[in-house]
């Protein structure tokens, strides 16, 4: 990935520095000449506002640090103590919230791009792989998060959570026992999930640089799925898509600024305003909403255990997903059985989405049942046989070609048989 | 096209999938009260928070406590903006345990604008021994936690009614005689009807507002539906006392961030006139 940079320091320092540490060459030839597909669409830039969200978070987390106190008795207090005490900590407070918000609903558009295009297909199965890692750390950290203002829906939710891992046969007990820090949800509990809550965002960052090399290994992959074969099919990264990132970036701000401003408390729980009780149990335990699929398969499954493992499993079948499509289409356009699969797929999770909200009693549970069930057929059935089956529709020549034909329609038009 | 579809369904899928905790059975959703703070550029009325903090401290504080309000905060912008000296007088009038001493003991001593609002009881246990065995809540946050409605969509448009919630059990008292037939038998000793109240329309706390309880010092007529809605918007202020500094700035906000990305886009635009 490096050494094919044109960098020439300009300056005697720069050569000096550059003899040195040879930085500027990685900048330019990975973040200001690299060679990107000119087909882009906006599905693309959720890969730079991920990595806005993730210093956002980072940012905001660490002045929330300063002011906050992990422990039992004063947690909650400390919470409110930077919403009403702190300069702007509100602001900061509603930015973190709100922010992890954020963060699952562009890591999930991430995700369904990458899906619907094809993106974990060869050779980009281990940037994929990757990915799949950080939605796992993301997914812990946020949990854990979420426990530290120490409400009533953060206590119960951990209670919850950690309970799950009571079901592993022989060593569920010990590992519960671990993660508690004792034998219930107290104050080693909290201490421990804010010292990992401080420490996996971290992690999440070097995961990160790790995404982005393994992507530039290949390159990105683009709405034709068709490799880059030429220069003609690609433009540097800078100015274009810096330009077209920043700008997506910006409205995207523009739809965080508005939770944040004018809805901040609407994406948690209210109950969570109230301080953790151990003894009293709220009605309705629910966790945060980016969990509610995973929620609704736990609960599916009438055995704790089994329902565990249906949790797991499905988001570690992610991981199979670049050998379980067996088709060699990438992207999802030209291929139109897939295509409607895809958006079922979509319908699903949000439908499970929905049923994990909802009490687990009566049609609710039936309905877990069935979409479980089609969820994990998508991956095991629908996909390998799709590959096998469909017959895909004729790709473009190259990345240029598709350009030239959708900008000059009338040329476009003539039947290519 | 594609990409508006794929937005709508993940704007659908969001907004089906939260918000979606039930009332507890039987709750009766909140009254709907338009209060002066709702909407994207709604402010707390002055007169009507100096009002609320009349009733709270003249009823409400007997028995709940508010302890995440200071005296201080009576002063400060976007509250009830009683001026410094009022407010170190009202503090003055509440007496705080300090201490201890050079000699090693606690001392009393009237209360400073620094001072966090003194809970009416020294622990929970007197304050259910005092009170029938049910524990006044702290106030400080209950129009935050406590939700009038339900509904992902009603919530959205509508909040979470938690300052209609307060209005709605303050005036949603049902006398003994008035009582649904079939629930009159299930009566708890010493708990009074209200189909509004969170937990199960049985409340331990007996109707607190009665006409002309307190005497306004602004004349407003004193009946039970004014001090219920003067003392919601009270508490929707000390659980949410930032509440006009963040729309003020979310204002600003999304038109700073609505010319740049209109900056931005023109020059993307510009940058990409010559790509193909």
């Amino acid at each position: 990935m490096s050494g094919h940079s044109t960098y020439e320091p300009k300056s005697a320092f720069a050569k000096w520095f550059h003899e040195r540490l040879p930085v500027m060459d990685l900048v330019k030839g990975q973040a200001l000449d690299f060679p990107t597909p000119k087909n882009l669409n906006y599905f693309w830039t959720f890969g730079g506002i991920l990595a806005v969200m993730l210093v956002v978070q980072i940012l905001t987390g660490v002045m929330l640090v300063m002011h906050y106190t992990p422990h039992v008795d004063y947690a909650f207090a400390s919470v409110e103590h930077i919403m009403r005490d702190v300069n702007s900590g509100w602001l900061i407070r509603y930015m973190h919230m709100n922010g992890a918000s954020m963060f699952f609903i562009a890591v999930y558009i991430h995700i369904f791009r990458g899906m619907y295009y094809g993106s974990y297909k060869a050779p980009r199965e281990v940037l994929w792989m990757i990915g799949v890692l950080i939605y796992l750390v993301m997914m812990a950290t946020a949990f854990m998060g979420y426990v530290l203002p120490w409400g009533q829906m953060s206590f119960w939710g951990a209670k919850v959570i950690t309970n799950l891992f009571s079901a592993i046969p022989f060593v569920g007990d010990s590992i519960t026992t671990l993660l508690w820090g004792g034998y219930s949800v107290d104050n080693p509990t909290l201490n421990r999930f804010f010292s990992l809550h401080y420490l996996l965002p971290f992690v999440l960052a070097a995961l990160v640089a790790l995404h982005i090399w393994a992507l530039h290994v290949p390159g990105n992959n683009n709405p034709t799925g068709v490799s880059v074969k030429s220069s003609q099919d690609t433009l540097p990264f800078h100015p274009y898509y810096t330009m077209k990132d920043a700008f997506a970036i910006v409205v995207f701000f523009m739809f965080f600024a508005f939770w944040i401003f004018f809805a901040p408390n609407y994406l948690g729980h209210a109950i969570n305003y109230q301080q953790a009780n151990p003894l009293v149990t709220p009605a309705h335990i629910v966790p945060e909403w980016y969990y509610l699929p995973f929620y609704a398969i736990l609960r599916a499954v009438p055995d704790k255990l089994g329902g565990v493992i249906a949790m797991f499993a499905s988001i570690l079948i992610l991981f199979a997903l670049p050998w379980l499509d067996t088709s060699k289409v990438r992207s999802g356009n030209y291929r139109p059985l897939f295509k409607g699969f895809f958006w079922i797929f979509v319908v699903v999770c949000i439908g499970l989405g929905y049923l994990g909200s909802r009490p687990a009693e009566g049609l609710y549970v039936v309905f877990s049942q069935i979409l479980t069930v089609y969820y994990f057929a998508h991956f095991l059935v629908i996909l390998p046989l799709l590959g096998l089956l469909e017959s895909p529709k004729p790709l473009p020549s190259s990345i240029s070609d598709d350009v030239l034909a959708r900008s000059r329609p009338a040329t476009a038009a003539v039947p290519a048989e | 096209m594609k990409l508006l579809k794929t937005l709508a369904i993940a704007a659908t899928g969001l907004a089906l999938s939260f918000g979606a905790v039930h009332a507890a059975e039987g709750q009766k959703p909140a009254r709907n009260i338009d209060f002066s703070f709702e909407g994207p550029f709604g402010t707390f009325d002055r007169a009507q928070l100096q009002r609320g903090y009349k009733v709270y401290k003249e009823v409400c504080a007997a028995c709940h406590a508010m302890k995440f309000v200071s005296f201080r905060n009576l002063a400060e912008p976007g509250g009830p903006e009683f001026t410094e000296e009022q407010v170190k007088v009202l503090a003055a009038g509440y007496t705080v345990q300090d201490g201890p001493n050079v000699d090693g003991e606690m001392f009393d001593r009237p209360a400073l604008p620094s001072d966090r609002f003194p809970a009416p009881f020294p622990n929970e246990q007197a304050a259910r021994a005092a009170n029938g065995g049910a524990y006044p809540s702290d106030l400080s946050l209950i129009t935050k936690y406590r939700p009038g409605w339900y509904g992902t969509f009603n919530q959205l448009f509508n909040g979470i009614g938690g300052p209609e919630y307060v209005y709605s059990v303050l005036t949603g008292y049902v006398p003994d005689d008035q009582i649904p037939e079939e629930l009159r038998a299930e009566q708890p000793e010493g708990k009074a009807y209200n189909p509004y109240f969170a937990n199960g329309h049985w409340i331990g706390m007996a109707q607190p507002l009665v006409d002309d309880q307190v005497t306004y010092d602004d004349g407003t007529p004193a009946t039970v539906d004014q001090m219920a809605r003067d003392v919601s918007a009270f508490l929707a202020w000390t659980a949410e006392p930032k509440m006009e500094e963040r729309k003020r700035t979310g204002f600003m906000v999304m038109i700073y961030l609505g010319i740049l990305a209109l900056l931005l886009y023109l020059v993307k635009k510009r940058i990409w006139a010559n790509a193909h």
